[in-house]
């Protein structure tokens, strides 16, 4: 249970510009899915921010799926989906939950963090992050199915 | 979740002893945090040296670590890694904890009594 079985190509490789994930949705899942993810970009030349930019990314993608999207499914199951374009990382995330409230991606908002320590926010960091750190987010749901699209710029995209 | 600590003349120090503060522990950090900050010195510090990965589930147990120790003690963090700092940034988080380049800062000069 939980170990993250890997379909077609886990890792970006000479021979292939794709690779994809098929995990659960669970917390420990999504750690070790995210640890795969970083080992199968292993033969791009991402430098340290790079690296950090889409750990971050996925990360809260991920966590927004198991935390939201299958908040009140045991068994769901989730799909990580990665092109590699020539100056960048092309990703899509499947999964069967519910949708996104009212349908959309969030509207950008900001936290106001000059308030009384009580006060403070202790949540809703993750679409500021994803947004601030991608581009050209968007948003399908089908049927049953939410689709979330991105691309993360990268300097350099070539296989070493 | 690995949390150590030691207490100097001044500050209880809560080491990290794990390379990630993400959604599958956030619940037991900020648990483990209450019992280590309830009581001990008014200023702790939070030694994040070993930490190389925050997420935002991370990022709000940390939060929420200081809103549970209140406005009467100091809470501190210090040896924030590349990604951790990134994430702190972005959110603005930076803005709001006092941090400290290293334990060793934070404490204004070599540990003697770490351990």
């Amino acid at each position: 249970m939980g170990q993250a079985h890997q379909r077609h190509n886990s890792a970006l490789s000479p021979e292939t510009d794709e690779m994809s994930l098929v995990f659960p949705a669970r917390p420990m899942a999504v750690r070790r899915a995210l640890r795969a993810s970083m080992t199968g970009f292993s033969r791009l030349s991402l430098t340290s921010d790079e690296s950090g930019v889409i750990e971050i990314v996925l990360a809260e993608v991920l966590n927004n799926v198991v935390e939201h999207a299958y908040a009140h499914h045991k068994d769901g199951v989730v799909e990580l989906r990665v092109k590699r374009r020539k100056d960048s990382l092309e990703f899509t995330v499947l999964d069967d939950g519910v949708p996104l409230p009212n349908g959309a991606l969030p509207k950008r908002s900001e936290h106001c963090l000059n308030v009384p320590v009580e006060d403070l926010p202790e949540g809703g960091f993750g679409w500021s992050l994803i947004q601030e750190l991608t581009r050209d987010l968007r948003y399908h749901r089908s049927n049953v199915r939410n689709k979330l699209e991105f691309t993360i710029k990268l300097a350099d995209t070539q296989i070493i | 979740m690995e949390l150590a600590h030691f207490d100097t003349a001044g500050a209880r120090v809560i080491t990290v002893n794990e390379h990630r503060i993400d959604a599958a522990i956030a619940i037991s950090f900020k648990d483990r945090m209450r019992e280590l900050t309830d009581q001990g010195p008014d200023r702790i510090v939070v030694d994040m040296t070993q930490v190389d990965f925050i997420d935002s589930s991370g990022l709000g147990a940390i939060v929420a670590a200081m809103k549970q120790v209140g406005p009467s003690k100091s809470f501190e963090l210090a040896g924030l890694s590349g990604t951790v700092q990134k994430v702190f940034k972005l959110t603005r988080m930076d803005t709001v904890f006092t941090i400290h380049a290293t334990l060793e800062t934070a404490l204004g000069g070599p540990i003697a009594d770490a351990g």
